[in-house]
C-alpha cells in the first residue's frame, strides 16, 4: 500500500509537481480545519462544509464582485482580497456559530439547518452569479476555483505560508484541545477560558476553509471521511496524533484517488464526485450507528 | 347531508368555500401575469388584432400558454406529492427532494437517456418513475432501520441519500458527457417549456385528482401503522399507492422541467399550520398554494434580469431554504 502510494507519488512529483502541492495544502486544510471543528462542537459528524462554511464563501466571494464589479474585484492585490474575504468568512462564521450552538438546540437540528444553510447559500450564489453580467461571471469562475491544474502563483504561496502556520499553532496548541474536546463544562472547570479559544479557533478554522475552498472548491464529505479514519486508526483522542494523521490520511487519500481516477480511470476533474459518494455513504452510516446506541 | 356529523356550521363551509374561491381568482390573475410576461411583444392590443405579422397568437400558443400551465401543473404535484409523504413517513420535512425521490428519478433518467437514446419519452419517464420508487423505498427501509426517529434525523438522512445518488449520477454524466442535460433536469426551469413538451404533466393533474379522492386514507395513514390497521386499513397497500402517485409525479416533473427544492415542503407545512392535519380538507389549497408559489417564483426569475431570466429552481430554492430554515430554527414546531 505505502510502496504503491510513493510510487503513483513519484509518478504525480514528476509530472506536475503544483499539482501535487495544491493536493497537500489542500488536505492539510481540510483536515486540520475538520478536527478542529468537531472537537469545538464536540462532536464527530460535523464538519464546516456539512455546516455551510464552503458555501458561505463562495457566496462572500461572489457578493464581493457583485459589489465592487468584476474590475474593481480584480484591482485589489489577490492577497489582499483573500485576506478581506477570508476575514469576513470568519467573522459571519462566528455570529452563525455562537447563535446556533447556543445549547439550546438539539444536535441533528443543528446539523439539518447546517445542511439547508449551505443550500442555501449556493442558491444564493447562484442567483448573484446568474445576475452578474457574462464577462464578470467569467472572471468569478477563475477566482472561485483555482483549480489543481491551473496553478494559482499568487495564492499557492500565501496557501502553503497560511496551513503552515495553522498547523504549527492547532499542534502547539493540542493539549488544551484535548481539554476543550472534554466539553464545556469540563473545560472551564479546568481553567480554559472557553469563550476565548471558541473565537480563536473560528478564526483558525474559517481561514483554513477560505484557503482549500478558494483551491478547490467546496468539498463536502471528504474531511469527515479522513478525521473519521484517524480517530478509527489510531484508537486516541489525542490532537497530538490525531491532528498529523487526519492530514497524513488526507493527502493520501487524495492523491492516492486522483491517481486512480487518472490513470485507471482516466477522468480527473471528477474526484471531487468520488469522494462526495464515499463520503455520504459513511455519513448515513455514522449517523445509524449514533442514533442506535 | 351536506353536513351531518361534522358538527360545521354552514357558514364557515360557505366561507371557506368562497376564500378557495377567492384564492382561486389570485391564481387566475398570477396566471394571466405569467401568461403576458416575455421579450417577445405581446400586448393585449397585439392579440386584438393589431400586430402585422399575426406572431402574437402562435406565441400566445405555442409558448405562453404552455410555460403557464407546466408550472400550474408541475406547482400543485410538488405540494401534493410533499404533503402526500409527510404522512406517510409522518414527518414534516419529508418531500421528494429530501428523500431521494428526486434524485433517484433523474438518475433513471440519465440511465434512460444512456441506455436507450431512442426510447420515446414516456418509456424514459417509466424508467424514472421505477428509480423514484426504489429510491423511496431504500428510504423507508433506512429510516425504519433507525431505532430513534428524531423529527429531524429522517430529513437529514434523505438529505444525505440524495447526495450520494446524486454523486453517482454526477460521476455517470461526467463520463458520458451529459452534465449539462443533467443540470438542466436537476434545477427546475421552465423556459423551455413549449406546446409539446408539457402534455405530460396534465398527467400530474390526474395523480393529484387520486390523491384528492383517497386522501382520507392518507389522513389515516398519517396516523401510523398500527393505528391505520386499527381501522381496517390495508396500510401497505396505501404506502404502495403514495409511493406510486409520488414517484410518477416526480419523474413526469423531473423530466418536464426539473424540480424545486423544498417548495412542496413549504406549501404542505404552512397550510398544515393554518388549517390542521385533514388532508381531504387541505389537499386543494396545497395544490393552490404550490401552484401560485411556483408561479409567483418564476414571474420574479423572469423579472430581476429582463429580458434574461433565471431559471426558477434558483429563485424558489433560495426563497424555499429561508422559509425552511425559519421552520426549523422557529419555535413553531416541538422537535424531537
Amino acid at each position: 500500500m505505502t510502496v504503491g502510494a510513493q510510487g503513483n507519488w513519484g509518478f504525480v512529483l514528476s509530472l506536475r509537481g503544483g499539482k501535487l502541492a495544491g493536493l497537500v495544502l489542500v488536505g492539510t486544510a481540510v483536515a486540520i480545519s475538520t478536527v478542529l471543528f468537531q472537537t469545538l462542537t464536540e462532536n464527530r459528524i460535523l464538519t464546516p462544509a456539512v455546516m455551510g462554511f464552503d458555501a458561505l464563501y463562495v457566496t462572500i466571494q461572489t457578493a464581493v464582485v457583485f459589489a465592487l464589479g468584476a474590475q474593481g474585484a480584480a484591482a485589489i492585490d489577490p492577497r489582499w482580497r483573500f485576506a478581506g474575504e477570508a476575514l469576513l468568512l470568519a467573522v459571519v462564521a462566528l455570529g452563525l456559530f455562537r447563535w446556533l450552538f447556543d445549547g439550546r438546540r438539539g444536535l441533528h437540528l443543528v446539523v439539518l439547518a447546517g445542511l439547508v444553510f449551505g443550500i442555501l447559500c449556493r442558491g444564493l450564489s447562484n442567483l448573484l452569479q446568474r445576475v452578474l453580467d457574462p464577462n464578470e461571471f467569467a472572471v468569478l469562475q477563475g477566482m472561485l476555483f483555482a483549480r489543481f491544474s491551473v496553478a494559482d502563483t499568487a495564492l499557492l504561496p500565501v496557501a502553503a505560508g497560511i496551513i503552515i502556520a495553522a498547523g504549527v499553532f492547532a499542534v502547539r496548541l493540542a493539549p488544551t484541545l484535548d481539554v476543550l474536546a472534554l466539553g464545556r463544562e469540563p473545560a472551564v472547570n479546568l481553567g480554559i477560558d472557553h469563550k476565548r479559544m471558541v473565537t480563536i479557533l473560528v478564526i483558525v478554522i474559517a481561514v483554513l476553509v477560505s484557503v482549500s475552498t478558494a483551491l478547490v472548491g467546496p468539498v463536502l464529505f471528504f474531511g469527515l471521511l479522513v478525521s473519521n479514519l484517524a480517530y478509527l486508526a489510531l484508537g486516541t483522542d489525542r490532537h497530538r496524533y490525531t491532528l498529523p494523521a487526519a492530514a497524513l490520511i488526507a493527502v493520501t487519500c487524495l492523491a492516492a484517488g486522483q491517481t486512480v481516477l487518472e490513470r485507471v480511470l482516466g477522468y480527473d476533474a471528477a474526484l471531487s464526485v468520488v469522494i462526495e459518494f464515499a463520503g455520504g455513504i459513511v455519513f448515513i452510516l455514522l449517523l445509524l450507528r449514533g442514533t442506535r446506541t | 347531508m351536506a353536513n351531518c356529523g361534522s358538527g360545521v356550521a354552514p357558514a364557515p363551509r360557505a366561507g371557506r368555500a368562497a376564500a378557495f374561491g377567492l384564492a382561486g381568482l389570485g391564481l387566475l390573475a398570477l396566471s394571466a401575469a405569467s401568461v403576458l410576461i416575455g421579450v417577445g411583444d405581446m400586448s393585449l392590443a397585439a392579440l386584438a388584432g393589431g400586430d402585422a405579422q399575426g406572431h402574437a397568437p402562435l406565441l400566445l400558443a405555442a409558448s405562453r400558454v404552455p410555460r403557464t400551465l407546466a408550472l400550474l401543473f408541475a406547482g400543485l404535484s410538488m405540494g401534493v406529492c410533499a404533503a402526500l409523504m409527510q404522512m406517510l413517513f409522518r414527518n414534516r420535512f419529508v418531500e421528494p427532494t429530501t428523500a431521494g425521490t428526486a434524485e433517484a428519478a433523474s438518475l433513471g433518467l440519465l440511465c434512460a437517456t444512456l441506455l436507450a437514446p431512442g426510447f420515446p419519452v414516456i418509456g424514459k419517464m417509466a424508467v424514472a418513475a421505477l428509480f423514484a420508487v426504489a429510491g423511496t423505498v431504500l428510504f423507508l427501509q433506512i429510516v425504519n432501520r433507525i431505532a430513534f426517529r428524531g423529527a429531524v434525523i429522517v430529513p437529514l438522512v434523505g438529505l444525505m441519500l440524495g447526495g450520494v445518488i446524486n454523486a453517482l449520477t454526477t460521476f455517470l454524466a461526467y463520463r458520458t458527457d451529459l452534465l449539462q442535460s443533467l443540470a438542466a433536469w436537476t434545477m427546475g426551469d421552465f423556459s423551455g417549456v413549449l406546446r409539446g413538451r408539457y402534455e405530460f404533466l396534465w398527467l400530474n393533474v390526474a395523480l393529484a385528482a387520486v390523491a384528492y379522492v383517497t386522501a382520507d386514507r392518507f389522513t389515516v395513514a398519517g396516523l401510523g401503522d398500527a393505528f391505520a390497521r386499527n381501522l381496517g386499513l390495508d396500510y401497505r397497500r396505501i404506502v404502495a399507492l403514495g409511493v406510486t402517485i409520488v414517484a410518477l409525479a416526480t419523474a413526469t416533473s423531473i423530466a418536464t422541467a426539473g424540480t424545486v427544492p423544498f417548495l412542496g415542503l413549504l406549501v404542505a407545512n404552512v397550510v398544515g399550520l393554518v388549517m390542521g392535519e385533514n388532508l381531504r380538507r387541505t389537499l386543494p389549497w396545497i395544490a393552490l398554494s404550490g401552484a401560485a408559489f411556483l408561479l409567483a417564483c418564476d414571474i420574479i426569475g423572469r423579472l430581476i434580469r429582463f429580458p434574461y431570466e433565471i431559471p426558477v429552481g434558483t429563485v424558489a430554492g433560495v426563497a424555499g431554504s429561508v422559509v425552511f430554515l425559519y421552520l426549523l430554527l422557529g419555535r413553531r414546531f416541538h422537535l424531537g
